[in-house]
């Protein structure tokens, strides 16, 4: 049975997950600055990292007014552990090539605009009022990285190869966005929230015609891999989040 | 392997609707879509525009300056298309 | 901004093209004199072109290298307010440097073959570049110090005689008004903040401030072709005259931060209203000029990995729109 604090305690996670979510992202794509293929995409790339960021600082605030201990945005970034962030492990990758890069996030935007305009309408109002403004965001991502799927998928032999290579790579961390648990279930049930099963639906139709534009085939379902969501993560998480709290841990208590 | 340079392409920003476009700069990129997405995250990072046009800048044709006198000069000398070329009494007021 | 090394750097002797016949050049100087501005399809001189194309590359250039020193601390910005900032200001270098190498291009030359001069080290960039960012207070001393200087520098130039030029350097300078104040603020957290932070905000000064007056170039008297960038009006104010009044501006500022600029000669002159300094090492400027600053190396061989991984993705999108087009005129 779910009690009241078990619906406060959800509602809590999930924003702290949602916040994982767009700041472990962002912070692999500010990785990439001064590394672009063109000085257009350092401006596009640098948009679309901000509008993490600045999601991140949205879902930490909601965060820690749901909490109401008085933590902060920055709290939650640069003073947890990483067992304690609960991103998808999709995110946390190292960004590869610009194949890679650009398919992680198509893979990942596709979901994420769905997951969001569910959350327009969830009852938890700091959640829906993030979400509304995010979506506008991430709907231009998606084109944006969608674009760059098609030509790369229907550019030259060597991007087709390369980009068909980054799906299969990346393809088994795509499960792990529909499975939900007991936070997700709480959300849906109790404060009208996404519902994975038909998100997934969505996801695998949009996703297969964005492909099929791109010339590119969709992988197998097969074995998927999940850990996130307990804060079981990859070997790469530890170094992205040194990086990420290094002035922090630093010099414990300074302010910036 | 060859590389093809991306073509250039002009941008013109509406900064607010009712105003016409105006030249902002230029960008390049290899499809019109990819133009409109650089013009974009290039030149209204902070919220200055509305609408943007991108054209291809092989496409614009252009006065030569070297023309310039045939070209301008004739209409500088066309002083009664002005308003103010006309006396009107004080008296009649605004007109 | 950072147009240092440019009137003498790759400076070739002027041609004087058969084509440019005295009255044509007497013209193209009245008109320069009258305060008009020369766009890219009027007639101009073959030096000035040139002049103007190597400057606005260089500029470019150090926009597009100036990203790196910056970008070492976007993954450990200290808090995720400065992470935005951060960001948001090395994004604007990039524009900047694109904005600058339209510019450039207005004069017949392409991006890609400007770029490619850098890339095989024919083109030259800023000095300042060639720095080190070793402490999270370095972003506080760039931001502060550099962009300050940049400023001093590139406001002249929005009154450029080169239109394209002088408006491009129009949005850079509105775009960049924030840049100093975000580093000066972090100074002043810095000096607020601990014992450590005070250090690091000092010690970021000691190794900043000689490296930020040098961005200025060489002394009048070591700059031969100043007369002639002056005289096209490419160039506003003399390299000493703009040190002199960014020192003037920056003590003071440092005053009121509690840190002291690394000059022992440094104090106000009552007489002239403007502060005495110490003398510039010059044999590091040209040493790092050079190529052989602390980074020069490093700069070039990001941004030429940069190039090199990019080169399918750039091939890719161009056949791409090919077979488009192909398609959509089918």
């Amino acid at each position: 049975m779910t009690t009241h604090s078990d619906v406060e305690q959800a509602r809590l996670t999930y924003a702290l997950r949602l916040g994982d979510n767009a700041l472990v992202l962002g912070q692999r794509l500010i990785e990439l600055v001064a590394h672009h293929p063109e000085l257009e995409e350092e401006l596009a790339n640098a948009n679309i990292s901000l509008d993490f960021i600045g999601q991140a600082r949205l879902f930490y605030s909601c965060a820690g007014e749901l909490e109401g201990r008085g933590r902060t945005e920055d709290d939650f970034a640069f003073l947890r552990d990483d067992g304690e962030f609960q991103n998808l492990l999709l995110l946390e990758l190292p960004n590869g090539h610009f194949g890679d890069t650009i398919v992680r996030q198509v893979l990942f935007d596709s979901f994420y605009v769905l997951q969001l305009e569910a959350l327009v309408s969830c009852t938890d109002a700091g959640i829906a009022e993030i979400a509304a403004r995010a979506i506008k965001e991430v709907r231009y991502h998606l084109r944006h990285v969608s674009q760059w799927l098609i030509r790369l998928g229907d550019g030259t032999d060597e991007s087709h190869a390369r980009v068909s290579q980054s799906l299969l790579d990346l393809w088994r961390y795509t499960g792990e966005m529909f499975s939900g648990d007991l936070v997700d279930d709480c959300l849906r049930d109790a404060c009208n929230g996404p519902d994975l099963a038909r998100i997934q639906e969505q996801w695998h139709d949009n996703v297969s015609a964005l492909l099929k534009e791109a010339t590119l085939d969709m992988p197998e379902d097969g074995w998927m891999i999940s850990g996130g969501r307990q804060g079981v993560h990859t070997e790469h998480m530890g170094f992205l989040i040194a990086q990420l709290q290094h002035e922090q841990r630093a010099c414990p208590g300074a302010s910036w | 392997m060859t590389e093809k340079n991306w073509p250039l392409y002009e941008v013109f920003i509406r900064s607010k609707s009712g105003l016409s476009h105006r030249h902002a700069g230029s960008i390049h990129a290899t499809d019109d879509q990819m133009a409109l997405d650089n013009a974009r995250d290039t030149y209204t990072r902070r919220n200055e525009g509305v609408s943007i046009w991108v054209v291809r800048s092989s496409q614009i044709v252009a006065s030569d300056p070297a023309e310039f006198a045939a070209f301008f000069e004739p209409a500088k000398d066309k002083i009664y298309r002005h308003p103010t070329f006309y006396d009107i009494p004080e008296d009649v007021g605004n007109m | 901004m950072y147009t240092q090394g440019l009137d003498q750097a790759g400076s070739k002797p002027r041609r004087r093209d058969g084509l440019e016949t005295d009255a044509q050049l007497a013209a193209f100087q009245a008109r320069i004199d009258a305060d008009e501005k020369i766009e890219a399809k009027d007639w101009m001189p073959e030096a000035y072109r040139r002049t103007l194309v190597r400057q606005i590359s260089q500029h470019a250039h150090s926009e597009i290298i100036g990203m790196q020193p910056e970008g070492n601390w976007l993954t450990r910005a200290p808090t995720l307010r400065r992470k935005a900032i951060l960001l948001a200001k090395v994004q604007d270098e990039a524009g900047h440097g694109l904005y600058l190498y339209s510019a450039a291009e207005t004069l017949g030359v392409s991006r890609d073959q400007m770029v490619r001069d850098l890339l095989d080290g024919k083109a030259k960039y800023s000095s300042i570049f060639n720095y080190p960012t070793l402490t999270w207070a370095d972003i506080g001393a760039i931001g502060w110090l550099v962009d300050g200087a940049a400023i001093m520098n590139q406001i002249p130039l929005c009154r450029c005689s080169f239109g394209p030029y002088a408006r491009a350097m129009v949005r850079v300078c509105k775009e960049e008004s924030f840049h100093q104040r975000q580093g000066y603020e972090i100074m002043l957290t810095l000096v607020r903040g601990n014992a450590k932070q005070k250090a690091m905000a000092q010690d970021a000064i000691n190794r900043w401030w000689w490296p930020s007056l040098m961005m200025f170039g060489p002394n009048d008297e070591d700059s031969p072709h100043s007369a002639q960038s002056m005289k096209w009006k490419i160039k506003r104010f003399s390299n000493d005259a703009l040190r002199q009044k960014f020192i003037d501006a920056t003590v003071p500022q440092a005053e009121f931060l509690g840190l002291k600029m690394p000059d022992d000669k440094l104090e106000f002159d009552e007489q002239t209203g403007h502060y005495r300094f110490g003398e510039i090492n010059w044999q590091e400027f040209y040493d790092v000029l050079a190529g052989n600053g602390p980074c020069n190396r490093q700069r070039m061989a990001t941004r030429q990995q940069a190039q090199a991984d990019g080169a399918w993705v750039r091939e890719a999108a161009s056949v791409y729109a090919e077979k488009q087009a192909a398609r959509n005129a089918a």
